[in-house]
């Protein structure tokens, strides 16, 4: 099968170019092995004021895994991928991504929170997909894929506008690298959103409800290129979403969330076909009677 | 001694305290320019106004090209134009007047957009309902619209005020003796001037902030809806 | 009517009018950014400096600005032990540079507050630093917003340019000034003086629409 995208690579000597990517793929290579997730909250409380949104979660997710997130809305299923992509902080609790802590740093064998520069190190294993796109409206497709590799990654413009064109063609979009934003439909837009998350080469993938925001028949394109991406690359994903369908499709696991709690996770079929727990079941039904 | 105060210069505080009230006088002046400026600037702006909106081209470009003169061109120019220019076609008035119509001239330009902008601010919708009761047209300007403008328009009539009460220092070269004036004659006599003008620039600044806040009180207790006719 | 009485002095006066606007926004518009990004700042002390800075050039009339610096700094420097006194050259272009740069600083504070806050989230996404955030998405994004603001204070500026006669710089209005004290006759001079302010507005005013076009080129797709 042929494997464009970096992430399979981990067990060999990745093309990223800094250092710490290269340790950070041997230990991930190693824990995959033992099992260790690539994702843990451990009793991970989050409030926005008074209101909590998060109810001391305990979350995993395996190396690879391809894990949605459904609930009803205020579940705090957003703030999940949030906190995760460092967009928000926590109360309280610890969240270990790939073996280190996220929002706390190891000093003196103690955690304490964590300095602008470690998160800025433990970002990088992160993409986040917005619901809104947020593509930088004064860049053409070309330049927003490549700007921040370039920046942030030290990267030449060469190296740069390789990775550009893989990751255009990957969501189909090679010819409209010189277009505006502006210039594209919605569907194109989110497509150009997912291929410069990954020009990052991050370990995780998060999407913010990718699809929330488009017109009906623009759904389908932008859930294609997910579907190949969960397909044919070993990315671990966590996907927010309304789209039931496509959630049995894709994932290896389906979260229920509600009231800052999992209430029920499992295979597609156990939560979505079969759901055991009441809160569960009527979430679904209202669901189905609202589509 | 100015205005008829002696002023101390045995130290600079007691220097300071001294041309307080001397400064004072000059503030008057300033803030009798700055009134009566305004109120030219609100008359003349209305009549600009009503020209550009003129269906008419004859009437209304000839104003758009005005307006757009005395927005490009500086206030002092226009002042030394009417100081100098009125008296040869034997207009003569005395310098605080002309000061004080030059000052209404340049922002009656300004005025008539503000004017402009609040009218055309008020929804179409609002004449088309006023015609379909059958209301005279004067009364529809009179009750329906004005009312309704008048709030919006409010804080930049604010702001232009405060700005106004700024350029009044421009009046200075035609010997009108507003607050900087009076500094600067102090200044002159006495060769100290960084008490006189930095005393006039700190009586500009709470004036500045206390007109600002009082611009934004008005802004806030005017009802955005309008002002309320029982 | 003489021409040569009016045209030489009155062009040696444009072409220090012209001098003058140009380095004072220059300096301007340095100060609209400085002052405009540092009361956004999350420095206290670069913040509070810039609000300070921003309230007393916009909260002063700019004739008293210009008489402080030209004949009430140098008085202070003498106490100080310093030498400020300053060319009128100096003296206006700092006064004009530093108030038309005080309100230009709330044009752009403006004009940054109003980016998205999504945009920074994407940033922050891509792991952009702050300063790499502000100077490649926020700036570029800012700058349009700016521009017809820009434009109204750069013909402002040129317009204040003619304070500085009153420090016996020969600008422009100095030259007419001299002109009307030869000829006693203020008609002529000072309405051609009126039309040559006219008209390099107008220039200004174009170069400023011509500005704002060429930074504003990716909004064009809009919809």
């Amino acid at each position: 099968m042929n494997n464009p995208m970096n992430n399979d690579n981990v067990n060999t000597v990745p093309d990223a170019p800094h250092g710490e990517d290269v340790a950070n793929a041997d230990d991930a290579a190693t824990r995959s092995e033992t099992g260790e997730p690539i994702i843990r909250f451990e009793k991970v409380v989050k409030k926005f004021g008074d209101v909590t949104v998060l109810d001391e979660l305990d979350f995993e997710v395996r190396k690879g895994e391809k894990v949605t997130i459904i609930g009803p809305s205020g579940s705090g299923k957003s703030t999940v991928l949030r906190i995760l992509m460092t967009l928000e902080n926590i109360n309280d609790g610890v969240i270990y991504v790939t073996g280190r802590p996220l929002w706390h740093e190891e000093k003196n064998g103690e955690l304490v929170p964590a300095s602008e520069e470690h998160l800025r190190e433990m970002r990088k294993e992160m993409g986040m997909v917005f619901q809104q796109f947020n593509l930088f409206p004064h860049m053409t497709v070309r330049r927003n894929v490549t700007e921040a590799p370039v920046q942030v990654l030290k990267l030449s413009k060469d190296e740069a506008n390789e990775r550009a064109d893989k990751y255009l063609e990957l969501v189909g979009l090679s010819d409209q690298s010189d277009k505006f934003p502006s210039q594209l439909s919605g569907g194109q837009q989110q497509r150009v959103a997912i291929a410069r998350a990954l020009a990052m080469r991050p370990n995780i993938m998060l999407f913010d409800e990718p699809t929330s925001s488009l017109d009906p028949e623009l759904v389908g394109e932008v859930l294609n290129v997910i579907q190949r991406l969960a397909e044919e690359h070993d990315l671990t994903m966590l996907l927010v979403t309304h789209e039931m369908q496509f959630a049995k499709q894709i994932s290896d696991r389906v979260c229920f969330f509600d009231k800052g709690k999992i209430v029920e996770q499992g295979t597609p079929d156990e939560v979505l076909v079969n759901p055991q727990e009441p809160r569960t079941q009527e979430f679904l039904k209202s669901f189905i009677e609202q589509h | 001694m100015l205005f008829g105060i002696e002023w101390d210069t045995s130290s600079n505080w007691a220097f300071a305290v001294s041309i307080f009230p001397i400064l004072l006088k000059g503030l008057l002046v300033t803030l009798q320019a700055t009134v009566l400026g305004f109120l030219v600037a609100m008359v003349l702006g209305l009549i600009l106004a009503g020209l550009k909106s003129a269906r008419l081209a004859i009437i209304s470009w000839p104003a758009k090209f005005i307006t757009e003169f005395i927005r490009d061109t500086p206030l002092l120019v226009q002042l030394f134009f009417l100081y100098y220019v009125l008296p040869e076609h034997g207009i003569v008035l005395p310098a605080f007047l002309t000061g004080a119509l030059a000052l209404g001239v340049q922002y009656s330009a300004y005025l008539s957009e503000v004017y402009r902008a609040g009218i055309e601010s008020i929804p179409r919708g609002q004449t088309e309902a006023s015609r379909a009761l059958d209301l005279a047209p004067v009364r529809t300007f009179g009750f329906i619209i004005l009312p309704q403008a008048i709030p919006r328009i409010i804080p930049a009539m604010g702001n232009y005020l405060v700005s106004i009460m700024k350029d009044v220092p421009v009046l200075s070269v035609v010997t009108v003796l507003e607050m900087l004036n009076v500094a600067k004659i102090i200044g002159d006599r006495t060769f100290n001037y960084l008490i006189p003008l930095s005393m006039v620039g700190v009586i500009y600044l709470i004036l500045t902030i206390v007109a600002s806040y009082g611009v934004r009180y008005l802004d806030t207790h005017l009802p955005k809806r309008g002002i309320p006719l029982r | 009517m003489d021409w040569n009485i009016y045209l030489t002095p009155l062009l040696q006066g444009a072409w220090v009018t012209v001098q003058l606007t140009v380095y004072s926004t220059i300096l301007g518009a340095i100060t609209a950014f400085v002052f405009g990004i540092g009361k956004l700042s999350s420095n206290w002390l670069y913040r509070g400096f810039s609000i300070c800075f921003v309230e007393i050039f916009r909260g002063t009339s700019l004739l008293v600005q210009l008489f402080w610096l030209f004949f009430a700094l140098p008085l202070l420097g003498q106490a100080l032990g310093l030498d400020f006194r300053m060319a009128p050259l100096v003296a206006g272009t700092l006064a004009l540079g530093f108030n038309i740069g005080a309100y230009g600083a709330e044009v752009v504070r403006g004009a940054l507050q109003a980016v998205p806050r999504s945009q920074f989230e994407a940033a922050k996404a891509l792991d952009f630093t702050p300063r790499q955030t502000l100077r490649f998405i926020c700036l570029p994004q800012a700058i349009p917003e700016m521009m017809p603001s820009f434009g109204n204070l750069a013909v402002q500026n040129l317009k204040d340019t003619a304070l500085v006669s009153l420090i016996s710089l020969g600008d422009m209005a100095f030259r007419a000034e001299q002109i009307r004290n030869y000829t006693q006759d203020s008609t002529t001079v000072y309405t051609i003086l009126l039309f040559m302010y006219f008209g390099m507005a107008l220039i200004l005013t174009g170069i400023m629409k011509l500005l704002e076009r060429s930074v504003g080129r990716w909004r064009a797709g809009r919809a």
